[in-house]
């Protein structure tokens, strides 16, 4: 008839939570009654005297000066952490234990951008004593549909100390450092070293490989995200005696026009917020020791489709150079090893790409240049190589669509405009306006360019822009290897334009 | 004999569709996969060799040649790295 002695300490134990709970709640109600200082900030003072206005209530309850004698279990979590975690503390399959884990436990989040940002919230939300943040990058508005850590009024600041901030806002009771320098084969594994569990929240594949390696070469279990247009994709390497590493996956980097980043192939924002947000639950099974973590398994989400697609993985490679039998990327080689070399690619981030010079500085305007020989020009012919995206938020006017990544699709149709552009100027004869003086050995040097000194038919101007000025040149160089030999690029595209010539021109 | 191929991130926009049918002949085995997945989507070949093949979401080691039957199930898992 009476319960069985385990039963009965259950019970006991279950009712001193919810003690302790109603406890929490009711001075944190008797606190802002009091006009006192919230329960977080008051903490400090709460463990030496009750609350103004509380003490005999408390005290004929429960003995406030020996608070401790309820911590029979030694889990070592106060009462304001017991009040805080309270709903994950009396989960059934998690508990006061691996709450305590989780408060004594570290993550090192490199990335404070889409992946950090839930992931970061919710780590220190959820109580992880100490929470390292690296980033190099400062906060800009274009960040903020995804990286919600940030703020409009953070724009501009860095973003690990804007991504400290959000955190401690949150949750003033765990400690928050930031590393403001990029992680680098020089530091990582001491930096790596210092934190219980990393958590790969970058944007490159350099940085990958790196966190990877230095994870393998500091013995820690890296839980690893990635998302980019609306696909995400989610792992624990380096995890157990078996689990795989990133090179275990993909030994060889992909080629860099396969690597696409946020800034030039877009992202929905939600994404990395959903890949974020399973990083820091992985996070959390790892240092609470609670549930099974995702190692051994790589989890593909393509979140247009609505498909989460789990993938059983093999055990490490016995072959891999950094985590095998005999690995050669050890703590000793790591710093010298060189990840660009070995992508193809520079640790690049959310900037923009490196400008071009791929064609003569002769064959190529400034934007004022271009402004000015439109207005004098009506024949000319401006082509715009950016992909439908970019070109439907904005263009130049009269501007022809001709996309750069099937450009050879409308060489014909090019060739048809220039054509109609110079039946249109013979038919008109040439009505318009004989340049200005100043400008007329300028147009003599652009006649001889485009024929008609030669006697031929003179073609109408050709110019083509892009977004920054790269692939105009790409698209420059591709009409003269057709026999469009006249075109002319326009040096640092529409970001350019916008900068230089019309401030209302949006960027993007 | 059919199997289903599911292409995620890069190899779905270089394949143009999430997923695609394969026919494949009766006995084939996995080493058959890429052969025909590049002889109907050329484009794949842009992936060069990085990226992940599984078979009924098991991980499948580069040049593994598994027994196929009908209905069984590929996916295309190239690396991201955004973030």
């Amino acid at each position: 008839m009476s319960s069985p002695p385990g039963a009965l300490e259950q019970e006991l134990e279950r009712l001193r939570a919810q003690n302790a709970q109603l406890q929490a709640e009711l001075d944190a109600v008797r606190g802002v009654q009091a006009g006192a200082a919230p329960p977080v900030a008051a903490a400090a003072a709460a463990q030496e005297e009750p609350p103004a206005g509380a003490a005999n209530g408390a005290a004929c309850c429960r003995p406030v000066a020996a608070a401790r004698d309820w911590d029979g279990l030694q889990h070592g979590l106060d009462k304001d952490q017991i009040a805080r975690y309270s709903r994950q503390i009396i989960l059934h399959s998690f508990g006061v234990q691996a709450q305590a884990r989780l408060c004594r436990g570290s993550v090192l989040i490199v990335g404070a951008g889409g992946l950090g940002s839930p992931a970061a919230l919710y780590l220190a939300a959820a109580g992880v004593g100490r929470v390292g943040i690296v980033d190099r990058d400062t906060v800009e508005l274009s960040n903020i549909h995804r990286q919600v850590i940030h703020k409009e009024a953070t724009v501009g600041m860095h973003k690990a100390l804007s991504a400290a901030e959000a955190c401690r806002a949150l949750n003033s009771s765990i400690q928050v450092e930031t590393h403001l320098e990029a992680l680098t084969p020089a530091n990582a594994v001491q930096l790596v070293r210092q934190y219980d569990v990393v958590v790969d929240a970058s944007d490159n594949a350099p940085t990958r490989y790196l966190i990877s390696d230095a994870c393998c070469a500091a013995g820690r279990s890296l839980v690893s995200g990635a998302a980019i247009g609306t696909d995400g994709q989610l792992t624990v390497y380096c995890h157990g005696e078996d689990g795989p590493c990133y090179r275990c996956l993909f030994p060889e980097a992909p080629a860099a026009g396969n690597c696409a980043r946020c800034v030039d192939a877009g992202v929905l924002g939600v994404v990395p917020g959903v890949i974020g947000t399973l990083q820091a639950l992985e996070a959390v099974k790892l240092l609470s020791g609670v549930g099974d973590p995702l190692s051994r398994r790589l989890l593909v989400v393509d979140c247009a489709a609505g498909r989460f697609h789990s993938v059983k993985l093999r055990a490490r490679s016995p072959n891999c150079v950094a985590c095998g039998a005999a690995p050669s990327i050890t703590t000793a080689s790591l710093p010298s090893y060189d990840y660009a070399a070995f992508t193809g690619q520079a640790a690049a981030n959310d900037a923009a790409p490196q400008p071009l010079q791929l064609i003569p500085r002769e064959e190529r305007i400034t934007p004022a240049e271009l402004q000015r020989r439109l207005a004098s020009q009506p024949t000319a012919v401006l082509l715009d190589v950016r992909p439908a995206e970019q070109f439907n938020i904005c263009h130049l006017p009269g501007a022809v669509h001709t996309p750069f990544k099937h450009f050879d699709r409308y060489v014909e149709a090019i060739q048809e405009r220039l054509a109609a552009a110079a039946a249109g100027a013979a038919a008109a004869g040439q009505a318009a306006a004989p340049p200005a003086a100043e400008q007329q050995q300028q147009q003599d040097q652009q006649d001889q360019q485009n024929g008609s000194a030669d006697g031929l038919q003179p073609q109408p101007p050709l110019y083509v822009v892009c977004r920054r000025g790269n692939d105009s040149q790409r698209a420059v160089a591709r009409l003269r290897q057709l026999g469009i030999s006249h075109a002319v690029d326009v040096v640092g595209g529409v970001e350019a334009w916008a900068r230089e010539v019309d401030p209302s021109f949006p960027l993007y | 004999m059919e199997v289903r191929v599911l292409f995620f991130a890069r190899s779905r926009e270089l394949a143009g569709a999430s997923e695609a049918t394969l026919s494949l002949q009766p006995g084939s085995t996995t080493a058959a996969l890429m052969p025909h997945l590049l002889e109907q989507f050329p484009q794949l070949s842009e992936l060069g060799t990085s990226f992940v093949l599984s078979l009924n979401q098991e991980y499948l080691a580069p040049g593994e040649a598994q027994p196929l039957k009908a209905g069984d199930e590929v996916a295309v898992i190239p690396p991201i790295s955004g973030g």
